[in-house]
């Protein structure tokens, strides 16, 4: 192994690489299963290792909204199977109860935020893209990125392990604030799943920096010769943020979660104060403690956090945009100052997810302002989009579908951000189906749509095979379409005051005017949810059985990946890496359709 | 049974839609990558359009279907400025929805390939850049300098007149104290707490300001164009007082007191009238999770005249009294005495609340 972390120079010795390669190649020969497929530390390898945990995460979640929409749409109806499947005590005659409803919404959160969209997407798509793109022949510490891999695989086991106890896995909503979940007394998934939730997030945050810290010093200290900052492709900009976001957030989130167990174990009182339990007739001995503390720490990482899972998925629409538009991204330096803006911005509007919480009503008022501050960049960002696709020549790959769904739920869910960062109108909206209408829309589907569109274009170099087209373009239309017909009313339903988090309305004499509405909505979840799995057909098959890629660059880009051979080497490039001499946009430049960012400046020609 | 089928459906359906989109692949090799390629690109680009019409028809005709049913007027004067600002909102973000969707899908289509078409090399443009950072700014500028002047105002201290309310929450109910004539709320800890000896707040009964506090479950009375602020807490876990149609909403959280304040414009029964729901009752939902029984933690609140406010208020026994009371068979001479007692401060209570809020009223 010791030959492999030695093959990742500085871009002086690569003049060696020739020898160093053939010797690697022998030593290819000798991988057995186990480091070849398993504990791999090559990133393309741990690439795809994270892929498929995040898909097998994805379709697990999504299968658990299924189940919670099946009640909101039928909060009647009696499903025999349910109770058959999942016994007496979680589906009674049929019905979910209470407690399998929490669980299962604060699992489909905890799983989709996570697991899906921070493990998943920038797992996959950083260990990819970063080295391929900057022209590394892997990342700085190859070790501690597999070790990230596994400890995310730690952190899946011991989440999924929490599914199959007894008491049900943790469900006090994926925030898990306490004291609710301090206190096995006052909820069932508050006993033996809220410690598994607890350590698995905790494993989840160590895989999260291991990879973050990665991913920033092979970005700032690996790039082949001539890649300075300003030519590095969008993506990597995106995910060098995103691992710098995470590397900063993150402790905070871990710090947080000790407290909370100190206080479930240790008998400490961080969040604990003057608590009498119903179900026990006790009163606790905790005094002093402040249960709001929990929500400042854990907001520190969480608003963070959904620009975790958005800024990769800007990065890779960017990127795939441009490439299908056959015309460069436009206003690069705009896209960099406004991912830089969003990523500064990001830790200062934590407590606007606490606006109802008794906090200061002038300290709300700065965190009004810096909130909607963050709608200029991103408006930028919209803007620069749109004007990317203007006079372009556009081909509607399954990616670029996805990218154009990706800017449309942007803008839709970004401006419901602006009636809920106004505190004024947070009285009204919070903790209501507005929220959840909105950063499904804005974080969820535009998250799932880039992390699509990602895998659709970069398949092709992954496996070496494509994605069948046509159930590709059946996945976009029926996802985006179903995306927007299950969020788009439920606006309407927390505009009515509809609290978010409720299993059943109708014995309510003010939220009860929605229930064909509740089973509409739950019947195109279905739909959408059973196409995803069309999609994961799709994947797998192509895998195995996908029309061969013949040509190095079948999508006509101009960056390195598409330079190295279809078949995966270790190391990436056979011989030395390949020099930079351009920035990665010169598309539709001087008549000609595209110019690697390889190729020497012209004569005559200008730098962009 | 049904559910299997269901699944045979599924999986046939799954099986059929692979085979067809096989089958298309073959065809495009044999038809010739480029003329495949041509094909579903003019397919998706018209989709593209497709779905910008039918979307923005959805959108009206959701609107057209929902807008009665989300809610109408608001029933405190709060609300009012609440749903000012959501129309403000609504105006300006819904020119700018309109406006980019219809970009967006459009240009999906009118410059999608064609052999004839060159793409334009478009890097940036600074002129642009700044147009697309300035109009925003603007905007949002005025979308926080409203915002910000209606949060201060409903933010803002409660008037010294308003009506007085504890609201505590539990897993899973509401409980509400009134200060009983002395216009003070006596001493809690919540060690005190025992809902065997129907001291659910756990008051002190050293303090004899508790003495004449009176303690009501699940719903809460005040009075129609009457401030009415509510002190907030909650005896176990994270709570929220929600009150939709008073455009208000308040966590209550263990050991950290808030408040809320606001006044009603329709008393209970107005608002049946207004809406003609004769069952109409203005609820209290608890709006954060809470644990199993989240969903049903409902609490109502019944606004009315002053007239009946004193009426009800009169009715009230203070829950010093009533544990005194239900006391009181043990020994026999003490039975007497306390029974005198609770009598005696219910006549207090009875004669306060006849007096005092009238000679407030006329202080008005």
């Amino acid at each position: 192994m010791s030959n492999e972390t030695a093959l990742h120079g500085h871009p002086e010795v690569d003049t060696h690489d020739d020898a160093r390669l053939d010797e690697h190649g022998d030593h290819h020969h000798h991988q057995s299963f186990i480091t070849k497929y398993v504990f791999s530390m090559d990133h393309k390898m741990i690439c795809k290792q994270f892929l498929i945990t995040g898909i097998t995460w994805g379709i697990i979640g999504g299968l658990m909204s299924v189940l919670f929409r099946l009640q909101l749409g039928y909060p009647d109806a009696h499903f025999q199977i349910l109770e058959d499947i999942f016994g007496s005590k979680w589906a009674k005659g049929g019905q979910i109860q209470p407690e399998f409803y929490y669980a299962l919404v604060t699992m489909h959160g905890t799983i989709l935020v996570f697991f899906v969209l921070t493990g998943g997407l920038s797992g996959t798509f950083a260990n990819f893209l970063i080295p391929l793109q900057i022209g590394a022949r892997d990342m700085a510490s190859p070790m501690l990125n597999m070790l990230s891999y596994w400890f995310f695989f730690g952190a899946s086991v011991v989440m999924m392990t929490s599914l199959f106890i007894q008491t049900g896995p943790a469900s006090g909503g994926w925030t898990s604030y306490p004291p609710l979940s301090a206190l096995g007394d006052a909820s069932e998934g508050s006993k033996t799943g809220m410690d598994l939730w607890i350590v698995s997030m905790a494993m989840f945050v160590v895989s999260s920096l291991l990879g973050g810290l990665n991913y920033i010093s092979t970005v700032l200290n690996m790039r082949t010769k001539g890649m300075s900052m300003t030519r590095l492709p969008l993506t990597i900009w995106a995910l060098l943020f995103t691992a710098i976001l995470g590397v900063l957030s993150f402790p905070v989130l871990l710090s947080g979660f000790i407290l909370l167990l100190f206080d479930r174990h240790g008998g400490t009182s961080f969040y604990l104060s003057d608590i009498f339990l119903t179900e026990t007739n006790k009163a606790l001995p905790n005094e002093g403690g402040s249960a709001i503390l929990y929500q400042h720490l854990f907001w520190f990482l969480g608003h963070p956090e959904v620009y975790i899972i958005i800024l990769p998925a800007m990065g890779l629409v960017s990127e795939v945009m441009s490439v299908n538009s056959r015309k460069p991204i436009f206003g690069y330096m705009a896209m960099v100052g406004s991912l830089f803006a969003i990523a500064v911005l990001a830790f200062l509007v934590w407590a606007h997810h606490m606006f109802v919480t008794g906090l200061n009503p002038f300290l709300g008022s700065v965190f009004v302002l810096l909130t909607l501050l963050i709608a200029v960049p991103s408006a930028i960002k919209v803007f620069n989009w749109l004007t990317t696709l203007w006079r372009g020549n556009i081909r509607f790959t399954p990616a670029m579908l996805f990218a154009i769904g990706f800017v449309s739920t942007f803008i839709s869910g970004g401006l419901t951000g602006i009636f809920l960062g106004n505190s004024t109108l947070d009285i009204q909206l919070h903790d209501t189906l507005f929220v959840v209408a909105h950063f499904h829309i804005v974080m969820g589907v535009s998250g799932i749509l880039g992390m699509f569109a990602g895998i659709y274009h970069w398949f092709p170099k992954m496996y070496g095979r494509y994605m069948n087209p046509t159930l590709g373009y059946i996945h976009f239309w029926v996802t985006f379409a179903g995306a927007y017909l299950i969020f788009w009313p439920m606006h309407y339903e927390g505009l009515a005051g509809l609290p978010r988090r409720y299993l059943d309305y109708s014995n309510w004499i003010s939220f009860n005017q929605f229930g064909d509405l509740n089973r509409f909505i739950s019947t195109v979840a279905m739909i959408t949810f059973a196409v995803q799995l069309l999609f994961v057909f799709n994947f797998f098959y192509s895998i195995f059985k996908g029309r061969r890629v013949t040509t190095r660059n079948p999508w006509g880009a101009t960056t390195l990946e598409w330079t190295t051979p279809i078949q995966h080497l270790h190391g990436n490039w056979p011989g030395e890496i390949p020099e930079v001499h351009r920035w990665p946009y010169d598309y539709a430049k001087d008549g000609r359709d595209f110019i690697p960012q390889t190729e020497p400046l012209g004569a005559n020609e200008s730098a962009h | 049974m049904s559910t299997f089928f269901l699944i045979l459906i599924l999986l046939l359906g799954f099986l059929i839609t692979f085979q067809i989109a096989k089958a298309s692949e073959y065809v495009g090799v044999l038809k010739g990558e480029k003329k495949n390629f041509e094909q579903h690109n003019r397919i998706n680009g018209f989709m593209m359009i497709v779905f910008l019409v039918l979307g923005l028809i959805g959108v009206y005709w959701c609107n057209e279907l929902y807008r009665g049913k989300i809610l109408g007027e608001s029933a405190s004067k709060h609300g009012e400025d609440i749903d000012r600002m959501l129309y403000i909102t609504i105006a300006i973000t819904g020119v700018v929805f309109v406006l980019t969707q219809v970009l967006l899908f459009w240009f999906a289509y009118k410059y999608q390939y064609s052999d004839k078409r060159k793409a334009h090399y478009y890097p940036h443009d600074n002129r642009l850049e700044i147009l697309w950072t300035v109009v925003p700014a603007i905007a949002l500028t005025v979308l926080v300098g409203f915002g910000l002047f209606y949060w201060f105002r409903i933010t803002g201290e409660a008037p010294q007149d308003a009506l007085q309310v504890e609201v505590t929450g539990k897993q899973f109910g509401w409980i509400f104290r009134y200060p009983g004539k002395d216009q003070t709320f006596g001493k809690k800890y919540y060690q005190n707490i025992s809902d065997k000896d129907n001291n659910q707040l756990g008051l002190l009964w050293d303090d004899g300001n508790t003495h004449d506090d009176i303690v009501v479950t699940n719903e809460m009375y005040c009075v129609v164009n009457k401030p009415v602020k509510l002190i907030i807490g909650s005896r176990d876990v994270i709570h929220d007082v929600g009150l939709v149609y008073f455009r208000q909403k308040m966590d209550a959280v263990p050991g950290t007191p808030t408040t809320l304040w606001f006044t009603p414009k329709y008393t209970t029964d107005q608002m049946k009238k207004k809406l003609g729901n004769p069952d109409f009752v203005y609820e209290i939902s608890c709006d954060q999770m809470c644990g199993r029984g989240h969903y049903t933690m409902r609490g109502i609140v019944t606004v009315v005249t002053e007239d009946e406010y004193k009426l009800w208020l009169a009715k009230q026994q203070p829950i010093y009294a009533q544990i005194m009371q239900d006391k009181a068979p043990a020994p026999a001479a003490g039975a007497d005495s306390t029974k005198s007692t609770a009598g005696k401060t219910t006549a207090e209570v009875k004669a306060a609340v006849t007096t005092e809020p009238v000679a407030k009223l006329a202080k008005n």
